[in-house]
């Protein structure tokens, strides 16, 4: 418990003295703080509105959490696919770098015709998002087992199916999982992006939703706030992801140095 | 690299592209019969390399045939060849189905030891326990014991090579093919995974190929040893060991039949 404190307290140091620097750069500074406001004002806006920032939390943590469990699922079966057939490399591949590029204003409306305004356009913008980090890192894993290890299995009588069981779909765990990691970065950031861009019905909308509401109405410090809450729920997210690669694949955080 | 492109389910298959010499004596159930064969490659300038040039060698049933030569010699070639990793450009291979045993133990790193020694049975679709039993079996005879649920990270070098080797063995196939297994050991390492390889042969006999470029290693361990010619790889010598096991490597027979293999290897390198 000790060593866990101590771990944390670079980082708690550092997020400080940030917080000092912006608390300074606004006090002095001719900034107008409906532009930036204070560290200390967008502390009592997360206080003084945890309320309905916890309820827009919790559609906006659905989102990115079934977001990146489904690209997680699609950008691994894909990857599958890619590796086990050449055809489909070729064939699939570029277009899956090409959805990377399409804003997705551009297909907005087309989701919302397609599935209206609930959960459904917003968690197909985050797939989209997400897939293809998990995709790169997964086809990258299947792709360095040692050709070696195949040339093995071949010798003890492997179906290739087997030889991808034992071999190559313990191999590329890890690295799906680590895609995942990077996708939960960008996750966060689609969400909002899906929230601004679909439209969506009821009273707490999602983070992302009132970010752009609270702008708009210059409620600039709950912006901020709401904000500063994405910011710590991408943090979790992501050491919880960590944790489950850890129990997934503790092997592949033992050092590689063997005994001898 | 397509393993399983044209997969021949590790039947008793002969390949066979030209006309075959006659097998040089017998074929029976385990015996080894490499006549004539060639192989080339492309490396990836396109340039053609004849890593083995009309080679033929003969092992007999439970017989260790060594198979030396410098490196680069196609020794790996000609293990994948027997065991129809790859087929042959000119002539015949004919023996029982191979098992590999890598210069590198392979061993997967999500599986402990002794579910990597089982590894074959589990692909033979022998249920878990079962598997488990058989390889445990082993490893009590095989001076593994207490290493069963070792993951492979704990296993000390020579532990790796005996998993790995006895992965080998329970692939249930009478044909070994052993390439440098203890190629990258210590030297007092690998002195005693000599006298346990002879151990585990004598409990479990097996027709062994093994490719090594340490003669001393060939003289020690078996029953013939052939001596490669740099590539393209070709027989420029062999030798008929017949010493008692286990064989000292300063027993004054050993000395001299090394010394016999290595000026084979001498004269062939131009030294």
């Amino acid at each position: 418990m000790m060593r866990r404190v101590l771990n944390a307290l670079p980082a708690v140091a550092l997020l400080m003295l940030l917080l000092g620097a912006w608390e300074v750069y606004v006090d002095v500074g001719s900034v107008d703080r409906l532009v930036l406001p204070a560290p200390h004002e967008v502390g009592a806006a997360l206080w003084n509105n945890a309320g309905v920032l916890a309820s827009n939390l919790r559609p906006t943590a659905e989102e990115v959490v079934l977001g990146i469990m489904l690209a997680l699922a699609s950008g691994f079966a894909l990857a599958v696919a890619i590796h086990l057939s050449p055809v489909l490399r070729r064939a699939v591949y570029p277009l899956a770098v090409g959805s990377q590029a399409v804003p997705i204003a551009v297909i907005a409306a087309l989701l919302i015709f397609w599935w209206g305004f609930g959960i459904l356009p917003k968690l197909a913008v985050i797939t989209l998002i997400c897939f293809f980090p998990v995709l790169v890192t997964t086809v990258d894993g299947l792709a360095a087992v040692d050709p070696e290890q195949l040339k093995l299995l071949r010798t003890l009588d492997a179906s290739r199916w087997q030889a991808f069981r034992f071999a190559e779909l313990p191999a590329a765990l890890p690295a799906a999982i680590s895609g995942a990691r990077i996708a939960l970065t960008v996750a966060v950031i689609g969400a909002y992006i899906a929230e601004s861009q679909t439209a969506t019905t009821g009273a707490y909308a999602g983070l992302g939703h009132e970010i752009d509401a609270d702008l708009t109405a210059l409620q600039t410090p709950r912006a901020y706030a709401a904000a500063v809450v994405l910011f710590v729920f991408a943090i979790a997210c992501f050491y919880t992801l960590a944790l489950a690669e850890r129990r997934l694949a503790p092997w592949a955080h033992r050092s590689r140095g063997e005994v001898r | 690299m397509n393993l399983w492109g044209n997969a021949r389910e590790g039947s008793n298959v002969q390949i066979q592209l030209e006309p075959a010499r006659p097998p040089i004596e017998d074929v029976s159930t385990a015996a080894v019969s490499v006549a004539g064969v060639s192989r080339a490659y492309r490396e990836r300038g396109g340039m053609r390399v004849q890593a083995l040039a009309d080679i033929s060698l003969h092992a007999a049933t439970h017989e260790l045939l060594a198979v030396v030569g410098p490196s680069g010699c196609g020794k790996t070639t000609l293990l994948e060849l027997i065991c129809r990793l790859q087929a042959p450009d000119a002539g015949s291979i004919e023996c029982a189905p191979a098992a590999l045993m890598p210069q590198h133990d392979l061993l997967l790193p999500w599986l402990s030891a002794v579910d990597n020694a089982a590894l074959a049975l589990r692909i033979a679709r022998v249920p878990r326990t079962r598997a488990r039993a058989r390889a445990m079996e082993l490893f009590a005879e095989l001076g593994l014991k207490g290493f069963e649920q070792a993951g492979t990270h704990q296993l000390s070098g020579g532990m790796r090579q005996r998993v790995a080797f006895v992965r080998t063995l329970l692939s249930g196939k009478e044909l070994l093919c052993l390439d440098e297994p203890f190629g990258a050991l210590d030297a007092i390492t690998r002195a005693e995974m000599h006298a346990w390889l002879v151990d585990a042969l004598r409990r479990e006999p097996r027709t062994v190929v093994l490719v090594t470029h340490d003669v001393e290693e060939a003289i020690v361990l078996a029953d013939r040893v052939a001596v490669l010619s740099p590539r393209p790889g070709r027989v420029v010598g062999e030798l008929e060991v017949g010493l008692e096991r286990p064989r000292s490597r300063t027993d004054p027979q050993v000395v001299a039949l090394r010394e016999r293999a290595l000026m084979a290897l001498g004269r062939e390198s131009g030294r």
